[in-house]
């Protein structure tokens, strides 16, 4: 039988050299005469062991990595098709504790199947959520996303099933279904991943949401800074077309849709909804007001649901294996499952599936196994670059929308950024308003001048200009923008900075000491 | 590697008149120019406006929102070096700061021999495997070190 080898086409993979050494296998392969084949899988979201490379064996899957491209050919010579020793074997990669202990419902699929196999994504279960959706209906369809408790998988938590309702209910000709891959934030990349690892499950996630509110055409509107995203996601839909799951009559239902893949052009703004909305129709990428909401009035000015990556992507299994099956996993009114994204100074980085409520000391001590360079953790920031930085102390906080958000932070899209005890977090506040006045769209005053006024007094008391007023000043100034700015980058800014100033005073205050450094 | 295309009014026309069609289609067509020439200039601006029926203020005001898109031609190549949170926890400051050296100008900035532009970019989604870098708008490097960015910047500069 032919020996299938795995080499991840992952940008966390190829960014280390996937690409080089399944070059090199596929060359040695037929030089050689192997009975072997390269196989370019997802991720399977441990990065620091990328570029994993595996090969199947009668046991399972072995895995080698992290695997260097000048290493590629001697690991083929030595140990690799049958599964043998070598420095770098990782041996089975289900039985890895990383891997074992995770919840992979959305990212089921993800670095096992060949992402751009439509056969490999149904002996895997793809499409039986859709061909459920069809059977179901569109009412009860939407009833099944509701009575899941699927939230908003972007940042905002808001129930999705309620969305999908409104843009129901509302009548109109024509109506859309708009992913939003503009994932800016720093220390995410689970959309990343899962349009490079498993594209079908989106494109199945939209499809069935196209058909539960009536909408015809989707778009995914996806970020310039993701290369390997945009050409393996176009790719699929392709696939989908060409396999008529895709156009007049989607899966012999009798509905119709198609969706288009849509590049960025870098501004994190637009991860915004509504802002992502004007983008797409071809303006500034600036935010709107609400009301209309998007689901009465959205993409040129037709009902619809625009929805985060995981959380499209979370449909197909809700719907194939039933919303009481979902609902089972998680606490609180967080049910369900998140991809955590571990990032950072972290030494076992990555993507992590698990039911909501593991504490914040779990995921950074246990799974992330502290940090890389070896120093202590002194913060952790969730949610991206408006996230709120967390100190030890609050480790034991339980992953959940309602937890962090009584303690001043969010859980966003669930990237977690590790620090070390060299972190200056005097830095990190002027950064988080640095980034804000880069990225603000402009529209709103709180943002655009607040952004660039608050850097200038951070950079006062980093000069230790009188200190307490400035900082003063800087508190003032974050009330404003939290409830004055018109979306989440004026309003989140204040996450970070209060929580730095916040949970690390210190940092504050040594002013003199730090000015004689400089 | 990058080669831009010199502007070419008649080239330019025949990107509109393929992407025209498309609901929304001014984006794609900027993209499109931007990878094409390197640039979005004045002359692609009018053209834009009067194929979309779109005064050229409201064109101007998209080229000039969005990060990707330039007025001007800048480097043959572009080093967009990550900036961000996860990048710098795991230590892109220095990183950023040995490219500058290598390359003797400052983010935002072009090599005189205009071979580079040197950019900052926020978040490429490699964040536990950083820091890294993306060169010419498709070629990701992850795990930088000082030295590995400097032997990055003395292939970019070739």
């Amino acid at each position: 039988m032919t020996t299938r080898i795995f080499v991840p086409l992952d940008s966390a993979a190829v960014a280390c050299g996937a690409d080089e050494i399944a070059d090199s296998f596929a060359r040695e392969i037929a030089r050689r005469g192997l009975d072997a084949v390269v196989v370019r899988n997802g991720s399977r979201g441990m990065a620091w062991l990328e570029p994993l490379v595996e090969v199947e064996t009668v046991d399972g899957r072995v895995g080698y990595g992290p695997v260097e491209p000048e290493e590629a050919v001697a690991l083929l010579d030595g140990a690799l098709l049958t599964g043998g020793r070598h420095p770098k074997r990782v041996g089975l990669v289900d039985e890895h504790p990383f891997l074992k202990n995770q919840t992979r419902l959305t990212f089921a699929r993800c670095g096992i199947t060949d992402p751009l196999s439509l056969d490999d994504y149904r002996a895997h279960g793809g499409l039986e959520g859709l061909a459920r959706a069809i059977e179901l209906g569109a009412e009860k369809t939407v009833a099944e996303v509701l009575e899941s408790g699927l939230r908003g998988r972007g940042g905002a938590g808001f129930p999705t099933g309620i969305k999908w309702k409104t843009v129901a209910d509302f009548a109109a000709d024509r109506k859309y279904i708009v992913a939003n891959a503009d994932e800016g934030d720093s220390g995410t990349f689970a959309d990343r991943m899962i349009m490079e690892g498993d594209p079908f499950c989106l494109l199945e996630g939209m499809a069935i949401a196209g058909l539960a509110v009536g909408a015809t055409k989707g778009f995914v509107y996806l970020r310039s800074e993701y290369p390997v995203a945009i050409r393996i996601l176009s790719e699929a839909v392709e696939v989908l077309r060409r396999e008529k799951v895709f156009g007049t009559s989607v899966l012999g239902s009798g509905c119709a849709f198609d969706v288009e893949v849509r590049v960025g052009a870098g501004a994190y703004v637009c991860g915004e909804e509504t802002a992502l909305l004007d983008s797409l129709e071809g303006k500034r990428g600036q935010v709107r007001f609400k009301p209309p909401l998007p689901a009465h009035k959205g993409l040129f000015g037709k009902p619809t649901v625009i929805n985060n990556v995981v959380t499209l992507a979370s449909v197909p299994v809700i719907l194939a294996k039933g919303a009481g099956f979902y609902k089972n996993f998680g606490m609180g009114r967080s049910r369900g499952t998140m991809p955590l994204q571990i990032a950072g100074n972290v030494k076992h980085g990555g993507l992590y599936e698990a039911a909501f409520g593991l504490t914040l000391g779990e995921i950074v001590d246990g799974i992330g196994g502290n940090t890389e360079s070896g120093r202590p953790v002194r913060a952790v920031q969730v949610g991206g670059p408006l996230g709120a930085y967390f100190p030890r102390s609050l480790f034991d906080m339980p992953f959940d929308y309602e937890a962090f958000a009584a303690k001043d932070g969010l859980i966003g899209h669930a990237g977690i950024v590790v620090f070390d005890d060299s972190v200056d977090m005097m830095k990190q506040a002027r950064f988080a308003f640095e980034f804000c006045a880069v990225e603000s769209c402009g529209k709103c005053t709180p943002c655009r001048i607040g952004a660039v006024r608050g850097r200038e007094t951070v950079e006062k008391v980093m000069r230790g200009e009188r200190v307490a007023e400035n900082l003063a000043l800087v508190e003032d100034l974050c009330n404003t923008m939290k409830f004055g700015s018109l979306c989440a980058l004026g309003g989140f800014t204040p996450y970070p900075v209060m929580s730095a100033l916040t949970h690390f005073p210190e940092d504050f205050h040594g002013t003199p000491l730090r000015e004689a450094a400089e | 590697m990058t080669v831009f295309k010199a502007f070419d009014a008649e080239d330019a026309a025949g990107i509109i008149a393929e992407l025209k069609h498309l609901e929304g289609p001014l984006l794609p067509i900027l993209n499109a120019f931007q990878a094409r020439y390197g640039f979005v200039g004045e002359d692609a601006v009018r053209l834009v406006s009067a194929a979309l029926n779109l005064s050229r203020a409201e064109v101007y005001g998209v080229v000039s929102f969005y990060h990707d898109y330039h007025q001007a031609p800048r480097g043959r190549h572009v080093l967009k070096v990550c900036r961000a949170e996860a990048c710098q926890a795991r230590g892109s400051d220095a990183v950023a700061e040995a490219v500058e050296k290598a390359l003797g100008v400052s983010f935002g900035e072009t090599t005189p021999d205009g071979q580079v532009t040197l950019e900052a970019v926020y978040c490429l989604g490699l964040c536990a495997s950083g820091p890294s870098a993306m060169i010419d708008h498709g070629r990701l490097v992850a795990r930088l070190t000082p030295a590995r960015a400097e032997a990055l910047v003395e292939e970019v500069m070739l």
